[in-house]
Formats: C-alpha cells, sequence, structure tokens
C-alpha cells in the first residue's frame, strides 16, 4: 500500500498512526516535497483485516511476540494457558521489577501475561533500565505504541 | 480523466513507484515466513496428514504414527492444524497441559511418548468455540486470515527444537491443505487418508489433484477403516462396501502404504489419551508397523540411533 502524491509525483511517508478505540485506524501519510497531509481511515472490519494480517501500518515498534495474535485474538481463551517457566527467561536479564510494578502485571490478564512482560523487560534492557516501575511501564506503552495492550 | 486537460491522467503504477513508505508491511510479511522458515529449518522431516475428507480418522492415524515412530527412538512433534474442531490434544494426553513462555518461544507440552503436542485445544476454555475478538459483520472475510495466523504462530512461534518428525494434522477441505503449504510449500511428504467408501474416493482424489497442481511429489496414500478388527483377530472383517481405498491406488498410480482396521479398542485407547500405536502384534499394530517404516524409508526424519 503506497500514497502518491500526484502533484509532485512522489510517494508519501507514514507519520503517525492513532487508534481511537472504536475499531477504527488512522494513518497519516505526509509528502515528503510539498508537506501535504493525507489520512487513511478504516472501519472497524477494515482495521480488523490488517490486524488479521499480524501488520502494523506505520511498521512494528515491537518484534511481534511469540504467539501475540493467538493470544490477543481468542474470545475465550483459557487463561491459565500459559505459565512462567521455572527460571526468568533470558530475556529478563539483570532487571528486576518493583513491588508496585510486580502488583501492575498482576492485573493483566494470565493469557498474555508473560508476553506482556516480555516486552516491558526487553524495553528496559535495551535502555539499560534495571528496575522496572510503574512509571517505566508508563513510558514503555507511550514510547512502544502499545494500543490495546 | 487529467484535472484541466481533458487527457487521462498518467499516475505511477505501484510497481513504478520504487519508494517505501515507511509502512514495511511487505517485510512485515516476510518476516512472519521467515520466522517460520527458521523455526522448522531444525526438523528432519515435516509431514502432513491431509485427506479433504472429514471423518476419516486423520487425527487418530496422527496420534498412533506418533507414538510408533517415538517408539523407535525418534523425536516427533505433532501440530493439530485442525484449529475449529481440535482433538489431538485430548489424543496425545495433553489436556490440563500447560505452555510455558520460554525465552525463544512457547515451549510445548509433551504427551503420550514424548511427543511434543500443540494444539487449539490447550488455549480455549471447555468447550468453547474458536471465536475471535472483532466486528461481528463481516466475520467470514477475517476469520480465514486470523485462523491462518493462528496456524503459522503453531509453527513459527513453539519451540519445536530438533525434531526428526513434525506430523501436521490438517483439517477436512482442500483449502485447508492449501494453507498448509503456503505455510510450508516444500513438506517432506504428505499422508493422505482415506477409507473404502465411495464418496471418499471423489473427495480424496481431488486432494491428490490438488496436491499435485502445488508440486509435491512424496505422497502416500494410508487406508483407514480397511476392516473391522480386534486384538485377537487374524484378519479384519470389511466395514465398508465399498472399494475406494484400491481405486484410490490406481487412478493416482499412488502406493498404498497402510492400511488400517477399525479396531474399537484401539479406537478407545487412542480417545483417552493413550494411542497404541504399533505396540502390539495386532493387525491394528501391525498396520502402524507398516506406515512407520514407510515413513522411516519415504519421507525421512533425523537419523536416529538405534
Amino acid at each position: 500500500m503506497k500514497f502518491l502524491c500526484l502533484a509532485c509525483d512522489e510517494v508519501m511517508a507514514f507519520a503517525e498512526r492513532q487508534l481511537p478505540g472504536d475499531g477504527t485506524l488512522t494513518a497519516v501519510f505526509t509528502c515528503p516535497d510539498c508537506k501535504r497531509e493525507m489520512a487513511l481511515l478504516t472501519n472497524p472490519m477494515e482495521t480488523q483485516m490488517i490486524t488479521s494480517l499480524g501488520v502494523e501500518i506505520g511498521g512494528r515498534t515491537v518484534p511481534q511476540q511469540p504467539m501475540q495474535q493467538t493470544r490477543m485474538g481468542l474470545e475465550s481463551p483459557l487463561e491459565d494457558a500459559f505459565e512462567a517457566p521455572p527460571t526468568p527467561p533470558a530475556a529478563d536479564g539483570p532487571v528486576t521489577w518493583s513491588v508496585e510494578a510486580t502488583e501492575r502485571l498482576e492485573n493483566v490478564p494470565r493469557f498474555v501475561r508473560g508476553m506482556v512482560k516480555r516486552i516491558y523487560a526487553e524495553y528496559a534492557m535495551e535502555r539499560e533500565i534495571r528496575e522496572i516501575t510503574p512509571e517505566i511501564m508508563d513510558r514503555a506503552r507511550s514510547d512502544l505504541g502499545l494500543e490495546g495492550m | 480523466m487529467g484535472p484541466t486537460t481533458g487527457e487521462p491522467r498518467k499516475v505511477r503504477g505501484y510497481a513504478e513507484v520504487s519508494h517505501e513508505t515507511g509502512s514495511e508491511l511487505l517485510e512485515q510479511v516476510l518476516g512472519q515466513r521467515a520466522r517460520v522458515s527458521a523455526r522448522l529449518d531444525t526438523i528432519g522431516a515435516v509431514i502432513a496428514v491431509a485427506s479433504g475428507k472429514g471423518g476419516v480418522g486423520k487425527s487418530a492415524v496422527t496420534a498412533n504414527l506418533a507414538v510408533s515412530l517415538a517408539r523407535r527412538g525418534a523425536s516427533v512433534g505433532v501440530v493439530d492444524a485442525d484449529l475449529n474442531g481440535p482433538s489431538l490434544g485430548r489424543m496425545l494426553g495433553l489436556r490440563g497441559s500447560k505452555l510455558v513462555d520460554g525465552s525463544e518461544g512457547v515451549v510445548p507440552p509433551a504427551g503420550a511418548d514424548g511427543v511434543l503436542g500443540m494444539s487449539s485445544e490447550l488455549l480455549l476454555k471447555e468447550d468453547a468455540p474458536l471465536r475471535w475478538k472483532g466486528p461481528d459483520s463481516d466475520r467470514f472475510i477475517w476469520q480465514g486470515v486470523t485462523e491462518a495466523a493462528m496456524l503459522r504462530e503453531f509453527l513459527s512461534d513453539v519451540v519445536w527444537g530438533e525434531l526428526d518428525y513434525l506430523l501436521v494434522d490438517v483439517p477436512p477441505g482442500t483449502d485447508k491443505i492449501g494453507r498448509f503449504l503456503d505455510l510450508v510449500p516444500t513438506p517432506a511428504g504428505v499422508l493422505v487418508v482415506t477409507i473404502p467408501s465411495e464418496v471418499a474416493l471423489s473427495v480424496v482424489s481431488r486432494s491428490v489433484a490438488s496436491l499435485r497442481e502445488a508440486g509435491v511429489e512424496s505422497i502416500g496414500i494410508v487406508g483407514n477403516m480397511s476392516g473391522y478388527s480386534s486384538p485377537d483377530a487374524e484378519h479384519p472383517l470389511p466395514l465398508f462396501s465399498g472399494d475406494g481405498i484400491r481405486r484410490l491406488t490406481e487412478s493416482t498410480g499412488l502406493e498404498l502404504w497402510a492400511e488400517i482396521p477399525f479396531d474399537p479398542g484401539m479406537g478407545s485407547r487412542t480417545d483417552r489419551g493413550d494411542p497404541p500405536g504399533a505396540s502390539d502384534d495386532s493387525v491394528f499394530g501391525r498396520a502402524f508397523q507398516a506406515l512407520a517404516d514407510r515413513v522411516e524409508q519415504g519421507f525421512g526424519g533425523r537419523e536416529v540411533a538405534p
């Protein structure tokens, strides 16, 4: 999918993605020459098609997590289908979790908790953050654009 | 038309536009395929168990073949690609088993004879149908794409490790065979399961044709329910009046790799999560012995120490 600025004959570049929460998606593209902007708007069914393909318009902000589409999409999952490994995965590295952050993580449904924990741990490790706190979690959500997670 | 001239406007086509948008949609899709390929690289032979026809016993054949190979020392995994009608979790004794969030992906549980398994049964509440979050309108449009993604994740995101064989139980429908081949274009082979009935002959013939159109050359026919047997019986009794198995092999030119009788006791054990496979000298056991022989010779897994 590409958008061509007809006035400049230039491919418009992805600029911004928004998920207003009503099942629609907005993706803003900008012409690199004339700076004209346009927005792609999808209805809920079209948004779902993009989700079903496992792609993100604008590129992925975090690598696709193991069984992410299945875990995010199932309507009646078996909540305790996944369990934590006996020893913390290497992806956690030296990262520790504050009491408050652990409590907040406990509120995440069990079916996706391991996946969400891994995303925060990778975020912290990449930025050499030693302890994950609620503030770090908020920052990660904002930086990574974790819409719907 | 052009805005002022009245002449047809010349707009460049997609392939003529080389600049990327920064959205990288194609790269994301290719990345998904690459993950499947990378995960399956450590597997000796990926084998589909398919039919096209429902109710021919593909899952029972898959479970019993899996344990038969495992008892020979092979490391075996099973993917239950029948996402809407899963049964392999039960047949391999995996019900209640947990998946583990490992560093390299999702670690599957081991069931009967150490066979690793992945099935939607492990992910769904008891008796819950496979349903997806999303808009109810036009559900049929996106549901197939979502299910294809689930199967892709079963292949790419599960830590299968170094297996000799990964058996994929493909649900009924030639389209489902196509879905599997989209993800695994060059399997080591496909076992096509059929039964003696004339109806099965017609449907399964189409599946064989679609496999050949897709370039799959290694195909073995498995004649299931070829008769009625019991552990003490010397020879199975007829179960169907048709001769569809023989006619399928004649019309397709494919070899019959095994004829498996219906044995109520063996079926019951399979349903309970204790598939007998080639465990004894019964007609049923000998049939799976023969099938495991043919799979080893025809599709080949890794070298297994004697």
